[in-house]
């Protein structure tokens, strides 16, 4: 569904991904893991468009993506819920779900995926006219993902869900992560969590420092005596 | 009692303009974080226009004010494209700079085509004045500068929170990377921003025309800088900031010219800015924003 062909990123004299490759399968779920500023936003954020490759080829279904603008992207059906979450903390929560469907046009079917949505997080209906600013972290990384689903995406890119949350949250969110894949929407996940990541992944890949040095299915990983070591803190 | 009243009359017309004028500043600010300096050479511009489809296009007040609304804001899509939008990256100072040269650049261009003098607006709505009490007048400019004003701050509220365009801008301005996750293009909406706020300011410059019946090249200087203050006082990229601030630079200066000396009037507006930016810098809307990790 989603591949990336030897992509290179250049931030001025930075070379902040060096020849990627990665592959998404429809229907998977593929975590990308490694340490602090070894490349896993970078990489998201290239697929997303808001950063264009200096060398390579993405392409999504088929077509040639790289080069194309984050709105075309969003278009041809990939969303991202990036690090930090990074709602609109001034507008209230029903506008910011609002956002995630800013280019459809099928109003009916735009409610419907409210209601959805809200069902998914009932929280978020109960907070529907609050400012998205005052949620609790947990809330808003709610609301992060019920926006980008507002878009209806086939591919959902995911940045550090759990991030800054309590472990019984990161628990819940998986399982909401989970859930989501299995209703269809094949997901391209980011972690430094490496445990949880792997233990729902189909396939994960790690990236050291730019380069993905290790791939293989994500109970492969989660026996590997590399990983554990570098990440599992085994 | 009356003479105050009618000092704040005066002051609210005054201020109604700086405030028309203040938005378009906030609103440009609040998207790509640009003092555009050119923003008062607007409001001029709007004034000229105005006057060509009055004097010489014997048009009425309405239709004036509308065209020169649509051809303001044409010219601050033009200006964005042409002498921001390269500088989308570039340093801020960079920015700033270019929108320095910007307001030159309309100033003595106007000079050029229309000559330096001062010329005297046609009275198109004529003379009526209205004594609502003893001691207090009303005149018909006044009324007129009240009216649109008010129209105008309610569609553009409507705008900022109804349509999907300003939902659109509200989002670029709280985050641009994230609106454009959304699929909101930028460019776009910059340029949907600059158009409102040059709108804005082509209307106020009409009605300066018509409240003080001069009007010259270099008009938009000093309405363009107090009406900068007003934005900061407000707090800049603030819509409702932008509005109150606005009318309290307004009614400040009349007072100060009305009670005390209209020597100070100019300067009256500097010394709020100074007094603003040491005691609250954000504004008085503004929030004292810590960098969240």
């Amino acid at each position: 569904m989603l591949e990336l062909n030897n992509i290179d990123v250049h931030y001025g004299v930075i070379h902040a991904l060096k020849n990627i490759s990665l592959k998404v399968e429809k229907g998977e779920i593929v975590t990308l893991i490694g340490a602090n500023g070894a490349g896993k936003t970078t990489t998201l954020r290239t697929i997303s468009g808001l950063i264009k490759p200096s060398k390579g080829t993405i392409t999504f279904k088929g077509q040639r993506i790289d080069g194309a603008s984050a709105p075309e992207i969003v278009k041809a059906g990939i969303s991202h819920v990036p690090e930090g979450r990074r709602i609109f903390p001034d507008m209230t929560v029903r506008e910011n779900l609002e956002l995630g469907a800013f280019l459809r046009k099928d109003k009916d079917e735009i409610q419907k995926d409210m209601e959805l949505v809200f069902a998914r997080f009932p929280i978020l209906k109960n907070r529907s006219k609050q400012n998205a600013g005052t949620l609790s972290g947990g809330e808003q990384q709610m609301l992060a993902i019920g926006r980008a689903l507002m878009a209806r995406p086939e591919l959902l890119l995911m940045d550090e869900p759990s991030m800054g949350l309590a472990p019984l949250l990161v628990n819940e969110i998986f399982s909401i992560i989970k859930e989501i894949n299995e209703q269809g929407t094949t997901i391209l996940l980011v972690e430094q969590n490496a445990n949880i990541a792997l233990s729902i992944a189909d396939r994960a890949y790690v990236i050291e420092t730019g380069s993905i040095v290790l791939e293989g299915s994500g109970k492969e990983l989660a026996n590997s005596e590399q990983i554990k070591k570098a990440y599992l803190g085994g | 009692m009356a003479e105050f009243i009618q000092q704040l009359i005066n002051g609210l017309s005054l201020g109604s303009i700086y405030a028309l004028i203040a938005l378009g500043y906030t609103m440009v600010y609040g998207i790509i974080k640009l003092i555009n300096f050119a923003h008062g050479d607007i409001y001029m511009i709007g004034a000229y226009v105005g006057y060509i489809c009055i004097k010489y296009l014997n048009l009425g007040f309405f239709p004036a004010l509308i065209i020169s609304m649509i051809t303001c804001s044409l010219l601050g899509i033009i200006i964005e494209k042409i002498a921001y939008k390269p500088l989308r990256n570039a340093t801020r100072i960079a920015a700033l700079i270019t929108a320095i040269a910007v307001s030159l650049f309309l100033e003595y261009t106007t000079m050029f085509i229309a000559g330096a003098t001062v010329r005297t607006y046609p009275q198109i709505l004529g003379n009526i004045t209205f004594k609502p009490m003893e001691g207090v007048i009303v005149n018909i400019q006044q009324i007129f500068i009240f009216a649109v004003t008010i129209v105008l701050m309610t569609v553009l509220q409507f705008i900022v929170h109804k349509t999907k365009v300003g939902k659109a801008m509200r989002a670029v301005s709280s985050d641009k990377d994230a609106a454009q996750l959304m699929g909101i293009n930028t460019d776009k909406v910059i340029s949907y921003t600059f158009a409102i706020g040059s709108a804005l300011a082509g209307a106020a410059g009409i009605l300066v025309g018509i409240y003080y019946n001069t009007i010259n090249p270099l008009m938009g200087m000093l309405p363009g800088l107090k009406a900068f203050v007003a934005a900061v006082f407000g707090g800049i990229g603030i819509i409702p900031g932008a509005l109150i601030g606005g009318i309290t630079i307004g009614v400040i200066e009349t007072m100060v010219s009305g009670y005390g000396s209209s020597l100070y009037k100019d300067a009256v507006a500097f010394a709020i800015l100074i007094l603003v930016l040491l005691i609250k810098p954000s504004g008085l809307l503004g929030k004292n924003t810590r960098e969240k990790v």
